[in-house]
């Protein structure tokens, strides 16, 4: 018996080079990422450890301020979910399964575009054009159905509410929500579509029965991340809310519950002290949450990865 | 006729289909008792102005009932629901298309009375009141995302063809979560990144416009690499064997075979990551702040940028409201234009590149 005779390629100088960098280049990403967690740790710490009383006068401290910031992000986003989940899958749908196959890619075109509009525009737009234009609508809403907790008065004479910001997030994530429900209602089994078309079943039948349940999945990472495009954003929310810090579930007045990002925008650039650590401090917040939540889109969108029948 | 006979029993009245005619009589009575009812509320004065908005959405809804009902008397309930469903999911589809068509006409109509040479040639230097322009922001804009992009093209790329090429294991595997974890990073976190990054070393009253770049790039980095990773992998591996079998090294492999076939796609990839970071703010205000001023200088002093233009013009209006309000649509006009340019040279060229047979 002889060892086997290794073949080695000789080892070149520039595949050294080349493998190396590019190994460096994918650890800077995970090096930049774990940065950005250290460096707000390290510039939120003299928040979190300041004496309650140098942060806010009524003594509250950090999560006293905090806890009504919380509730503003994740209220507003759900609330912005709640509007753009069904019109979304409703997008979806008319995209993949509805409109005539050679509309089809350019109606995708049109929805990608809301997508690109920056979102100092969409406050712009929300401010000048959204606001005033629902405002009426609120007043009737009050008069009328005011007596629900959610809409109940006094209305806001601007139209700049939490609801309207809702629906400026709303626009902004229904092309991400869209994008991705739309990819994966694509990839339906077309054995499935056409069994179900077979046994007699109507376009709507087929859709609840094959093109739904294939798609759950990827439905939920995708509400996922719109939900985590949502919590994040922030010029859209600082321009069209009338903030303040409360909580609040009111929909129509006046007050609402701002959010952490909208908050940082409006107050870093005249932030000093204390006041910048804990404005860092809040987006240290936001960072994690999102991070949650994106993370969790990320596991369910592996899940079906490795699962689903159709790779 | 079978089929005719089972499904008659479904409906009371006897199967018969919709036909074309009854769709479109339908949908035209629908506009026009809605349109009908919103002109009587106009002229009556119940509302402002005509409400066209409104008078669309009423229509849909109308028209979308009276078609169920419809159906539901000549083809049955499972009909009658399928038409009730495709209804809504069409309506879902123009409501959406509502804002879009708002906000690039609002855009467009006030953006234009100031779209004119003095708003490209003069930056608000000394400017209180009407006159002044952006390009103080446009140069900004256009130096801080160059930056970012010489940053980001750089390490995404070799991430991607790290993750392609060479990566197995646990470390690539993390690579590929925590890029996509990246990609959900929130902007302003990004530019309080950046922020906290700087004031380490420079203290807290930094502001310049390389940090703004370092925060675009966290935001840019994630796209790149995903869409380049993506393009790579579509890279057929016959083309990769048969550059071993003769002999060439891998590296060479790859630069001289892999990255040329893919560069349509990378490159449409990389545009659209510009695309998406030229119009974000909330970093650009925290760690650039802004300048009435032109300031080409990256590494000292705030600098204007577009987008922070058009919200500082908007959040401090002078006493000439209107003059401010008229810049800061026309900065979003030319914000959204860029952005357009951008996205469709993006498809244009993605369109041109890619190599035969697989377009």
């Amino acid at each position: 018996m002889t060892a086997p005779i290794q073949v080695r390629s000789p080892k070149r100088r520039g595949d050294q080079v080349f493998s190396t960098s590019a190994l460096v280049a994918g650890v800077a990403i995970l090096i930049v990422l774990a940065a950005v967690a250290i460096f707000l740790v390290a510039e939120s710490l003299p928040a979190f450890l300041a004496n309650p009383a140098d942060i806010s006068s009524d003594g509250s401290g950090f999560w006293g301020l905090v806890g009504p910031l919380v509730f503003g992000t994740i209220w507003a986003a759900a609330l912005a979910l709640l509007i753009a989940l069904p019109l979304s899958i409703g997008i979806a749908l008319f995209i993949s399964h509805i409109a005539p196959r050679k509309l089809a890619q350019g109606l995708g075109y049109i929805i990608d575009l809301l997508a690109a509009v920056p979102s100092v525009v969409f406050g712009l737009w929300g401010i000048t054009v959204l606001a005033p234009a629902v405002q009426p609508f609120f007043v009737w809403l009050v008069d009328n159905v005011g007596w629900i907790p959610l809409f109940a008065g006094p209305v806001s004479g601007t139209g700049r509410t939490v609801l309207t910001v809702a629906v400026v997030l709303a626009v902004m994530i229904i092309p991400i929500i869209t994008a991705i429900s739309r990819e994966v209602f694509l990839q339906t089994p077309r054995l499935h579509e056409e069994a179900a078309l077979a046994l007699g079943a109507t376009r709507w039948e087929m859709i609840q029965m094959a093109v739904l349940p294939f798609g759950r999945p990827g439905l939920i990472s995708a509400t996922m991340l719109g939900l985590g495009r949502a919590l994040g954003e922030t010029m859209a929310v600082a321009m069209v809310l009338s903030p303040s810090v409360i909580i609040s579930f009111a929909l129509l007045q006046s007050q609402n519950p701002t959010t952490i990002a909208a908050n940082i925008a409006l107050n870093f650039p005249e932030a000093s002290g204390i006041g910048v650590n804990v404005l860092i401090g809040t987006g240290l917040l936001l960072f994690i949450i999102t991070l949650i939540v994106n993370s969790i889109a990320r596991v369910a969108i592996n899940r079906r990865k490795a699962f689903s029948g159709a790779n | 006729m079978t089929t005719m006979n089972t499904l008659s029993l479904t409906a009371p009245g006897g199967y018969r289909p919709l036909t074309r005619s009854v769709m479109l009589t339908t949908l035209g009575l629908s506009v026009a008792v809605s349109f009908g009812i919103f002109v009587i509320l106009d002229l009556g004065g119940t509302t402002q102005s005509f409400n066209i908005v409104g008078a669309v959405v009423v229509a849909a809804v109308i028209n979308v009932v009276l078609i169920y009902v419809l159906s539901r008397i000549s083809e049955g309930r499972r009909k009658a629901t399928d038409r009730l469903m495709t209804g809504l999911v069409t309506t879902a589809f123009l409501i959406t298309l509502l804002p879009l068509i708002s906000l690039i006409f609002t855009t467009v109509v006030n953006g234009l009375p100031r779209f004119d040479l003095t708003f490209f040639s003069s930056s608000m230097r000394n400017v209180v009141g009407a006159g002044g322009g952006g390009l103080h922001a446009l140069m900004g804009t256009l130096e801080i995302t160059g930056a970012a992009t010489l940053i980001s093209v750089p390490v995404g790329l070799l991430s991607a063809i790290y993750l392609v090429e060479y990566g197995r294991g646990r470390l690539s595997q993390a690579i590929t979560f925590f890029v996509d974890v990246m990609t959900g990073i929130p902007s302003i976190v990004a530019g309080l990144f950046a922020f906290a990054l700087f004031a380490i070393f420079f203290g807290p009253g930094i502001r310049f416009g390389i940090g703004g770049a370092v925060a675009l790039s966290v935001l840019m980095i994630p796209v790149v690499v995903r869409s380049t990773e993506e393009m790579l992998k579509l890279v057929p591996n016959e083309l990769r064997e048969a550059s071993y079998a003769l002999g060439v090294p891998k590296w060479l492999t790859v630069v001289k075979v892999v990255l040329p076939t893919a560069v349509g796609g990378i490159i449409t990839g990389i545009m659209l990551s510009i695309s998406r970071i030229i119009g974000e703010t909330a970093p650009l205000l925290i760690i650039v702040g802004m300048s009435t001023s032109m300031n080409y200088d990256l590494f000292s002093d705030r600098m204007a940028t577009l987008p922070v233009f058009v919200y500082t013009e908007y959040a401090n209006q002078g006493a000439d409201t209107q003059a401010y309000l008229d810049r800061a649509w026309t900065g979003a006009l030319v914000l959204i234009l860029i952005v357009m340019v951008l996205n469709f040279g993006a498809r244009l060229l993605s369109r041109l590149l890619s190599p035969k047979g697989m377009q």
